[in-house]
């Protein structure tokens, strides 16, 4: 393994308020209640190491997408931090914040929202090149088209984004992200707005691009197959939280957490006469607003075995006989970590809050 | 993996210390695509009659305020008739044009002003009140509202809030309050023109700045390391601008208007000759009951002309901002 780690997230939360408007606002300071929030990344920890890509799977809503924006400081975190150059990025100064500006760099999703529509082709990809100052623009931009593949090069120079196609556009928002020379970029989505017939060839861009620049990628997807054709390693989330990380392979040959089996188990195989148990899922993604306790995927899990899943948190960890981490009770910590005595240890402490006269918010509540 | 190696490398590491001869002269540039916007909205702009028109009616207009000493029979104040020699008494002169032998085109007014010179340099007035409104309206319409969109939260309750104080008072009656403490005089009309007109720019434009903020090429400049002004100037500014064009065209129209209203209660600069004070002056001396047409018509339709060629701009811009009305 490489232990050159370029980028450390550590615990990152994101939480957003929900906004209920000025009256209820003072209603609840009034009233004394506590704004809601939306719990969209709740404590996702990752390495990422130079030259490695990752990838971030997960249904819509489960926070990808936040995690992938926050690691390119697009949002402040609620909590955790993120590491970078063993400088924490919450303390970091408006210099080295500029640093890893020039060093962070996104690919969006939808290339016909990314580019503004009222500059040129030139002036896009050059804009980070004129805002951190770096001298000859020209020869850059026409490198970093010609990286894109968009050839000749100076022909796109005056060309309004309505002029192009699709794919062109989204090559023109990967050279806009190449030409500040990034250490690492975070791509939500890149190819899942484009023509199928277009996929294959940006596909192929963001792969070259990873190894001619022995970068490192995010990528950010719902789409496991194209994950697994492009990333080293995978992490799976559900609602804000990372479930199982590992190797690519090894999760999608041998996965271990029940979602992640239902995950891999939706994507269709090419062949009428492979049978497979199917496990589907029940229901919808939890309440984010309203977390419950325990594990989060309790209510939809098959393999659901009780009150350990209910009330304790399943921690992601390394667990015996498996390669990658995950995040569920029903294998075996490999770190000592044991959910029944925690469990145990929380039914005892609900008992002395029972007998304890005292309203105490902090207690569990004992609903049933 | 090979890759620890290979970490740093990129393609553009022989251009480092490369000079930059090959460098694209910026503002040439700039220049060139502006010229190509300009000229591809003229084309789209011009390719309607009826905006045709009134261009050229705006352009006549234009014409006539800066020639208009020349284009002028008379001084626009000076009284046509001599004193108690009585040797020229020309109150209430029949105009020419109706064949009336009295040299002057549109007559003269009942206190012996030449209608037709008061008409030239009264457009003056009205070009001055409705360019100058209409170019402080919408840029500070449009700074106050890109402002409040893009910062949001307090800054935007603050002058939205404002903006909200100032749409609670009327138009012109405000005008007429404004004018009546700070003096009959055409700049303060323009002043308190400006002072409650800027509102409608700024919430629009504010609506249009709070969706494009949130639109993913603000988030890639904003990755890239864009300060706010950059992104206020360089990617809000350009997709709110053909709106404050249009807001500028409309403010022309309205402040032309109530300029006109203004002048004619009483409170226009009586120093300056505007068609709202013509109106004004025509209404005081009766001229409807004596059938003196040709003192009232004439700038009314001037007035008419002028707002209907603004507004007629006004819409054919706004097809070529707004796709969707083609």
């Amino acid at each position: 393994m490489k232990n050159d780690v370029l980028l450390e997230v550590d615990d990152l939360k994101k939480h957003f308020k929900v906004n209920q408007g000025w009256i209820a606002s003072l209603m609840q300071s009034v009233s004394g209640g506590e704004p809601e929030y939306v719990h969209a990344v709740d404590g996702v920890s990752f390495n990422l190491h130079a030259g490695e890509t990752l990838g971030l799977a997960g249904e819509s809503g489960c926070g990808k997408t936040t995690t992938g924006m926050s690691l390119v400081k697009l949002h402040e975190p609620t909590a955790g931090d993120i590491v970078y150059n063993d400088k924490e990025l919450s303390k970091a100064t408006d210099a080295e914040l500029k640093e890893f500006r020039q060093n962070a760099q996104m690919i969006f999703q939808d290339p016909f929202e990314s580019l503004n529509p009222r500059m040129t082709v030139y002036d896009i990809v050059a804009e980070p090149l004129r805002i951190h100052d770096i001298r000859n623009e020209t020869a850059r931009v026409q490198r970093a088209l010609e990286f894109a593949e968009l050839l000749p090069a100076e022909q796109y120079f005056d060309q309004y984004p309505h002029e192009l196609s699709g794919g062109q556009r989204q090559r023109i928002a990967i050279a806009r992200a190449l030409v500040l020379d990034p250490d690492f970029i975070v791509a939500d989505e890149p190819v899942s707005m484009l023509d199928v017939s277009l996929r294959a060839g940006v596909l192929s861009l963001l792969d070259r691009m990873t190894d001619e620049f022995g970068l490192s990628v995010v990528y950010i997807s719902h789409d496991l197959s194209l994950l697994r054709h492009m990333c080293d390693r995978l992490a799976i989330m559900y609602m804000g939280k990372i479930v199982e990380k590992g190797p690519t392979d090894q999760i999608i040959e041998n996965p271990q957490h029940p979602y992640t089996q239902a995950l891999i188990n939706a994507v269709p195989v090419p062949d009428p006469d492979v049978g497979r148990e199917r496990v589907e899922l029940q229901g919808e993604v939890g309440d984010v607003i309203d977390i419950p306790t325990g594990c989060r995927f309790k209510a939809r899990c098959p393999e659901y075995i009780g009150d350990v899943c209910d009330k304790v948190v399943p921690p992601l960890e390394q667990k015996v006989n498996a390669e990658q981490d995950i995040a569920c009770h029903i294998y075996e910590s490999a770190e000592g970590y044991d959910p029944y005595e925690q469990l145990a240890d929380e039914r005892q402490e609900r008992n002395v809050d029972a007998s304890d006269t005292s309203d105490d918010t902090e207690s569990v509540s004992a609903d049933d | 993996m090979a890759q620890e190696e290979q970490t740093g490398r990129s393609i553009f590491t022989d251009l480092d210390d490369s000079s930059s001869s090959k460098e694209i002269s910026k503002w040439q540039r700039t220049a060139r695509l502006w010229r190509e916007t300009l000229r591809d909205h003229w084309g789209k702009l011009t390719d309607e009659l009826s905006v045709k028109l009134s261009l050229i009616t705006v352009a006549a207009f234009v014409l006539i305020a800066i020639f208009a000493p020349f284009i002028a029979t008379h001084p626009p104040l000076q009284r046509q008739y001599q004193s108690d020699a009585g040797i020229i008494m020309d109150k209430w002169a029949e105009p020419a044009i109706l064949g009336a032998d009295t040299g002057y085109i549109l007559g003269t007014t009942a206190e012996g002003f030449d209608i037709f010179s008061q008409l030239v340099y009264g457009t003056r007035a009205a070009l001055m009140v409705g360019l100058i409104a209409a170019v402080f309206t919408a840029g500070i319409g449009t700074l106050v509202g890109l402002i409040a969109g893009y910062y949001g939260g307090k800054v935007d309750d603050a002058l939205m809030r404002l903006v909200d104080f100032l749409y609670g008072m009327p138009l012109l009656p405000t005008v007429i309050v404004l004018v009546a403490v700070l003096g009959p005089n055409l700049w303060n009309i323009i002043f308190a023109l400006i002072v409650l007109q800027w509102r409608s720019t700024a919430r629009v434009i504010r609506s249009q700045a709070l969706s494009l903020r949130e639109r993913p090429f603000v988030k890639a400049a904003e990755v890239a390391g864009a300060g706010d002004w950059h992104i206020i100037s360089r990617h809000l500014a350009p997709n709110v601008l053909p709106m404050t064009f249009l807001y500028g065209s409309f403010g022309i129209a309205w402040a032309i208007l109530a300029e006109a209203g203004v002048s004619f209660i009483g409170l226009g600069d009586p120093n300056t000759v505007s068609w709202g004070t013509m109106l004004q002056a025509s209404r005081a001396y009766s001229a409807l009951e004596f059938g003196a047409w040709w003192w009232f018509v004439p700038p009314g339709i001037c007035i008419g002309l002028l707002v209907i060629s603004g507004f007629l701009i006004g819409r054919g811009y706004e097809e070529i901002t707004n796709p969707k009305l083609q």
